[in-house]
């Protein structure tokens, strides 16, 4: 039984806890607040309370379970091997079944689901966006700040939508000569609308290992921010049709540059869809040969290394949570970073501590995103490099926010834009040559 | 039922933010980590700022005749933080400063809601320690540690939580303010009372700033680990260690069903077969360590060990540690309730305690674990058990009164480190007998006389 149908799926993982507080070393969220709810120990207690039937679930029970970055860290610290993500994500879906959906989420949540009306939406956005956003001045990417504060405060940094989704910019298809396999990228909304240019450094690294790449036009979002919020239907539909899309094309493998995008096709898919044979046995076969690019690079490919060309960055790594404790991927973006000549990596302090970003998160509990990213931002500040590099599109909005509200000069990228960046200087130095 | 006008007269003192009163937050107060406990819920939770907001709460619990009960991060053992009576959960984990580290007179100065470990990160960076360890170091507060007298890992070497501190300040029951000790080596002006509420489970009165000694961190540090094929060798180790003029640092002890355990979990290259495990850490200067741990391994060897090995640097002593710290989690692991005992006796009898409960496990038909400060006598009889199985839950209380038992018979006592709170409040005049009881009682009446702070720990009411 998934967590997505019934809080019944998680008593097993209720009674593992034997309540000794390990989890308040780690959670970002309880070094901020203090507070017992804030911890996975508080909301665990809440849960137990309503499966003895002690209380009911209440409005205000769905604003607790909404004081979790998901960020995992819990779960590395917990002595009994608490899956705490498992509980928070079955306690939000019971959530919305109980007490429906915030109704901002609602609307959000339903746009995702209508793909042409979104994108229309957000190419209207990319238009009139300077209507809400005031630019910032940086030298490494297009920023902006709301003008007025629509309850999400106006610290946050924003990049600027894109006046072209890389869907609509790529062609559906990528060929190269001799291809050694073909690839379907599925983009996620973040690269396809914001950070468009994460999405071409992965084409061009790609193709430049003789790799035909394929990105489906009616791939749709992944839909993690609905399952972690709890709105299984939306989630069960978005995942369905990125199946279908990608089934559609077909592929040797399926590669993802952001960690939610990886969680989604690696594990969520499956678990939202496992009451129905057909789609399970679909999500499972994609399940099987979906990879995070670092991942896919490393060990799949591997990747050229006769053709890099010199970069010359002092560079830090920032793990983004669903990617390290989530897919245990760590070693492999920083393989790819050292492999790369003139890159000096430089280790920061807590590199897999939480940046606050949590998608949604950010959005509800701003003030508190903002004082975890501070942390991060003062510990890439101790490094003295000149490029953070992360291997998810969010965590990269979250430390550039950071970053540019503490007046931090660093450029942060996918650590696939510094390995495409050195695959064009190598092109260049042979030229010269 | 707490008054209106109470919950009106905090929201006045502390501001709305700091209390807390929705049944959703308040739930999460009404439990600690210990095991098979009933939980209580508070009527409010308050989050004081500073000592006059300390003492201001008090002086309306005092007017609205309703109980405080003091509280750090909940971690401890024996029940000593759930709400019993209901009232105000005073929550001291924004009194979270560290005031001042004193290189010259190696003191600390620290509000109650500091973590142990922020203390020690801070005193490390002048190459000092704060050497009382719980178990609970990343979590526990400072306030919470003096309150229950925390223990650890160095007992043996450097002793427990009351060693350390040197002075106190306090909120009493009737809302006055006041400091005992300071940074004095010596204090002998009036009755030791900062001795008095260390240890004194919050029911005497609420801390609000403590003085800690610190020492010089030590140079470096050694580990050993022998396996042994029969307990009474094991026993006999210890006691000869110390026979020879060795104190360790640590000396920890796991038996046959520990380290059972602990090896399908870890595989860290036990023999399954083994009766006990002891894992020794030397630590001082550099040549020092060296001679001491040499010797540690002679000794070892001549009690009968039928393996001993030595680590050679970082890498190898975090292995041989593996084993112990994996002890808990790989218990904690095989079923869902973890009823974890701290039961102390003198060192000499670690032998008779050990088999002890392996008898008692027997008898009751349990999954009994023991582990824990062999050095200093402190063991954790862990009980494996299931709250659910209301018929093992009642073996397992009848095992739990015999461990006490036990161990009072052999010179020990009830509780090496956890403290009394609700847990082991009954089996206190086994100890002490009716007339300490009630010396107990008088020493708290005198303090509190109308039992506002903690009330249900430790004394009972007549």
């Amino acid at each position: 039984m998934s967590v997505y149908n019934s809080l019944d799926s998680i008593t097993e993982e209720l009674h593992k806890c034997m309540k000794c507080g390990n989890c308040m070393a780690v959670c970002p969220i309880y070094k901020e607040t203090r507070q017992e709810v804030g911890v996975a120990r508080g909301k665990i207690s809440l849960v137990e309370y309503i499966l003895s039937g002690e209380i009911e679930m209440t409005k205000g029970m769905g604003d607790r379970f909404s004081l979790c970055t998901t960020c995992m860290a819990c779960n590395t610290n917990c002595p009994c091997g608490v899956r705490f993500d498992k509980i928070i994500l079955a306690a939000r879906a019971e959530s919305v079944r109980k007490k429906g959906l915030h109704p901002v989420k609602k609307i959000a949540f339903t746009a995702l689901k209508m793909q042409r009306a979104f994108d229309f939406g957000m190419k209207a956005g990319s238009v009139f966006q300077a209507v809400a956003l005031k630019n910032i001045p940086n030298r490494h990417s297009k920023l902006a700040r709301m003008r007025v504060d629509i309850g999400i405060g106006k610290e946050k940094v924003f990049p600027m939508l894109s006046k072209k989704t890389l869907r609509s910019e790529l062609p559906e298809v990528i060929t190269v000569k001799n291809p050694k396999m073909r690839v379907g990228f599925f983009t996620g909304c973040m690269i396809n609308y914001f950070y468009t240019d994460i999405g071409r450094a992965i084409v061009e690294v790609l193709t430049e290992n003789d790799i035909e790449v394929v990105i489906p036009k009616f791939q749709a979002c992944c839909g993690i921010p609905a399952s972690v919020n709890g709105d299984v239907t939306s989630a069960r539909a978005l995942a369905k049709r990125n199946l279908r899309a990608f089934e559609r094309v077909g592929a040797d493998a399926l590669v993802v540059a952001c960690s939610s995008g990886g969680t989604a096709w690696k594990h969520v898919f499956g678990e939202l869809l496992e009451n129905n044979p057909e789609l399970k046995a679909l999500a499972d076969k994609w399940a099987k040969k979906s990879y995070d690019i670092s991942e896919f690079l490393i060990h799949q490919v591997p990747f050229k290394k006769e053709s890099l060309g010199r970069v010359a960055r002092k560079v830090t790594y920032h793990d983004p949570c669903h990617l390290n404790r989530g897919q245990g991927i760590s070693k492999e973006p920083r393989q790819i970073l050292k492999s790369i000549p003139g890159v000096e990596l430089i280790e920061m302090k807590e590199a897999g501590r939480c940046c606050g970003m949590a998608g949604s998160f950010s959005l509800v509990h701003p003030d508190l995103s903002v004082q975890i990213s501070e942390y991060k931002t003062a510990d890439i500040a101790q490094t003295l490099t000149d490029t953070v590099a992360t291997g998810c599109p969010a965590c990269r909005l979250q430390l550039q926010s950071g970053l540019e509200n503490s007046r931090v000069d660093e450029e942060v990228l996918h650590t696939i834009q510094i390995l495409a960046e050195s695959y064009r200087a190598g092109t260049k130095e042979r030229k010269n040559s | 039922m707490l008054a209106r006008e109470a919950l009106q007269e905090l929201v006045q003192v502390l501001g709305a933010e700091n209390v807390l009163t929705e049944q959703e937050d308040l739930l999460t107060y009404a439990y600690d980590a210990t095991a098979a406990m009933k939980h209580h819920i508070p009527e409010v939770v308050v989050s004081p700022l500073s000592t006059e907001q300390v003492a201001e709460i008090v002086k309306i619990a005092i007017r609205h005749n309703v109980p405080i009960y003091p509280r750090g991060s909940g971690t401890n053992l024996s029940g000593g933080t759930i709400p019993i009576e209901g009232g105000i959960v005073l929550s001291m984990l924004n009194l979270n400063k560290i005031l001042e580290v004193d290189q010259d007179n190696l003191t600390a100065t620290v509000q109650p809601g500091v973590i142990i470990q922020a203390l020690n990160e801070e005193a490390s960076k002048c190459g000092l320690l704060y050497p009382p360890d719980p178990g609970t170091v990343t979590t526990a507060t400072m306030g919470g540690s003096v309150s229950e007298c925390s223990g650890g890992l160095r007992g043996l070497k450097y002793g427990v939580t009351k060693h350390y501190i040197m002075g106190l300040q306090l909120v009493l029951a009737n809302g006055e303010i006041i400091r005992w000790g300071g940074k004095t080596v010596k204090n002998v002006t009036g009755y030791d009372l900062v001795a008095l509420f260390t240890g004194a489970e919050g029911t005497l009165g609420i801390i609000t700033e403590i003085i800690v000694k610190l020492i010089p961190a030590p140079e470096t540090r050694k580990s050993i680990l022998a396996v042994f094929d029969d307990v009474d060798k094991a026993g006999n180790a210890i006691a000869a260690i110390i026979r020879n003029k060795v104190i360790p640092a640590t000396l920890e002890i796991m038996d046959n069903v520990t380290i059972q355990t602990v090896e399908n979990f870890v595989h860290a290259g036990l023999p399954m077969d083994a009766e006990a495990v002891l894992l020794c850490e030397v630590d001082g200067y550099k040549e020092v360590v060296e001679r001491e741990a040499v010797l540690v391994e002679r000794i070892l060897k001549e009690q009968g060990a039928v393996q001993v090995k030595i680590a050679r640097d970082d890498k190898e002593r975090d292995l041989l540690w593996l084993a112990r710290r994996s002890a808990l989690p790989a218990l904690a692991q095989k079923r869902p309730t973890t009823v974890l005992e701290d039961a102390t006796v003198p060192r000499s009898k670690i032998p008779d305690m050990l088999k002890a409960i392996r008898r008692i496990a027997t008898k009751h038909n349990l999954q009994i674990a023991t582990f824990g400060h062999a050095g200093d006598g402190n063991l954790h009889p862990t009980i494996l058990t299931d709250e659910r199985d209301l018929e093992e839950m009642k073996r397992v209380h009848l095992a739990v009164d015999e461990i006490f038992e036990t161990a009072i018979a052999l010179g020990g006592t009830l509780s090496g480190e956890h403290g009394i709170g609700i847990a082991k409040m009954k089996y206190l005049d086994w100890e002490f007998g009716e007339a300490g009881v009630a010396a107990l009682r008088h020493i708290k009446e005198a303090l509190d006389p109308n039992y506002l702070f903690n009330p249900g720990k430790i004394v009972r009411r007549d």
